[in-house]
């Protein structure tokens, strides 16, 4: 695929579910043509996960559930909800 | 307990320590003298700027004929300083964050220092001497982000967060945070550099009722667990600030910083019945606990 690059788009969701609503977002563009960056945006890309994949970007890791540590069940800690999808788009050679 | 050096009215209002407690850190706008930022700016851009040792009384740490010891001893800055950590704290560390011109990227989003378990807390002061447009790139806060225990850069892969706070404020503002807060460095897109001076306190006291608490007991007895009144109250009290959750909180971990914030309260005010909206109060009711007459 030496025409092809990858995409990154990481979403936060507000619960486990994928029609849930985007609360932080990270994206990677393989195509260098964007450096996307801590802070530099205000506005989510989508409003859900589900509208990510309406709009064409495939979800390749859904957050697994796992229950909560002994004596750690009120800590708060990292993003749960983390879905990470991808978009294949073509360069020109 | 309280043992201030300053008059009352220089202290935090009982509204201002809950949403220190709620959001991780208090915004004061133009809070320098102008000629005081000149002084500051002109001394960093004269070359590095000598850092005191850790662990020293802050009164020691600058000569008399410094801006820095004359902007810790504003009034205004020893008022917030001894509300929170108390008088004459421990000098940590400071830094003058510099980013250059057209720098091309952010600093990944940290906490400082390591992982951090301790209800008592450090402050961190940002001061801005010169204005910071949105282009500048201001430090971005995560508003409530101060309890969430994670290990400095491991979340540098977080970009933005809805409700996140990109700093953009005039010259002279100064940020008082929570050590744990989440933050870090914008990209700055102008031709200028920007500076901007932070420096971190121990506390020496215990940490409670170090602010105005003048009418603290009035508020806590309007406790909206048990009155309708309260609970229905439109005015902002340290209630309805302490319970208002942020924008990026994911729906079932937002309660879970509800009693992250009662705990601190209760560590704050030594009242350990106090509550939000019955969180803790319901788990704590374990009556085969209860010696049987």
């Amino acid at each position: 695929m030496p025409n092809q690059r990858q995409i990154i788009m990481v979403l936060y969701l507000s619960n486990s579910a994928l029609d849930s609503e985007v609360r932080g977002w990270t994206v990677y563009d393989g195509t260098g043509q964007t450096y996307p960056t801590t802070g530099d945006s205000d506005e989510p890309p989508y409003k859900t996960g589900l509208d990510a994949l309406l709009d064409g970007w495939r979800v390749i890791q859904f957050p697994q559930l796992i229950p909560p540590y002994k004596d750690m069940e009120y800590t708060t800690s990292y993003f749960k909800f983390e879905y990470v999808f991808e978009k294949i788009v073509e360069i020109s050679a | 307990m309280k043992n201030a050096t300053v008059d009352n009215e220089l202290l935090l209002t009982t509204n201002q320590m809950a949403s220190f407690a709620a959001r991780g850190f208090l915004r004061f706008d133009r809070l320098v003298p102008l000629a005081l930022n000149q002084k500051v700016l002109a001394a960093f851009r004269a070359g590095p700027v000598a850092r005191p040792a850790a662990g020293a009384p802050l009164s020691t740490c600058y000569p008399p004929d410094s801006p820095l010891r004359e902007l810790m001893h504003l009034p205004a800055i020893q008022g917030i300083v001894q509300s929170l950590v108390g008088p004459d704290p421990l000098f940590d560390h400071h830094a003058i964050h510099i980013r250059q011109p057209q720098e091309g990227k952010a600093q990944g989003l940290h906490g400082d220092s390591i992982i951090d378990t301790r209800l008592h807390f450090d402050v961190q002061l940002m001061y801005f001497p010169h204005d910071t447009p949105w282009e500048m790139g201001g430090t971005l806060l995560l508003p409530g982000s101060q309890f969430r225990r994670i290990n400095e850069s491991d979340i540098a892969r977080y970009q933005n967060f809805v409700g996140q706070i990109p700093m953009v404020c005039d010259a002279g503002t100064v940020l008082a945070l929570h050590h744990g807060l989440w933050h870090c460095g914008r990209r700055n897109q102008t031709n200028r550099t920007r500076y901007m001076f932070k420096i971190r306190l121990n506390p020496r006291v215990r940490q409670r009722r170090l602010w105005n608490t003048e009418d603290l007991d009035t508020q806590m007895a309007a406790d909206p667990v048990t009155s309708v009144h309260a609970r229905d109250a439109q005015q902002e009290t340290l209630y309805s600030i302490l319970a208002r959750r942020e924008a990026w909180y994911e729906y079932p971990v937002g309660r879970l910083e509800m009693v992250n914030r009662i705990k601190f309260w209760r560590f704050l005010t030594g009242n350990m019945q106090f509550d939000l909206g019955y969180w803790l109060t319901r788990l704590e009711n374990e009556p085969e606990n209860l010696v049987l007459a």
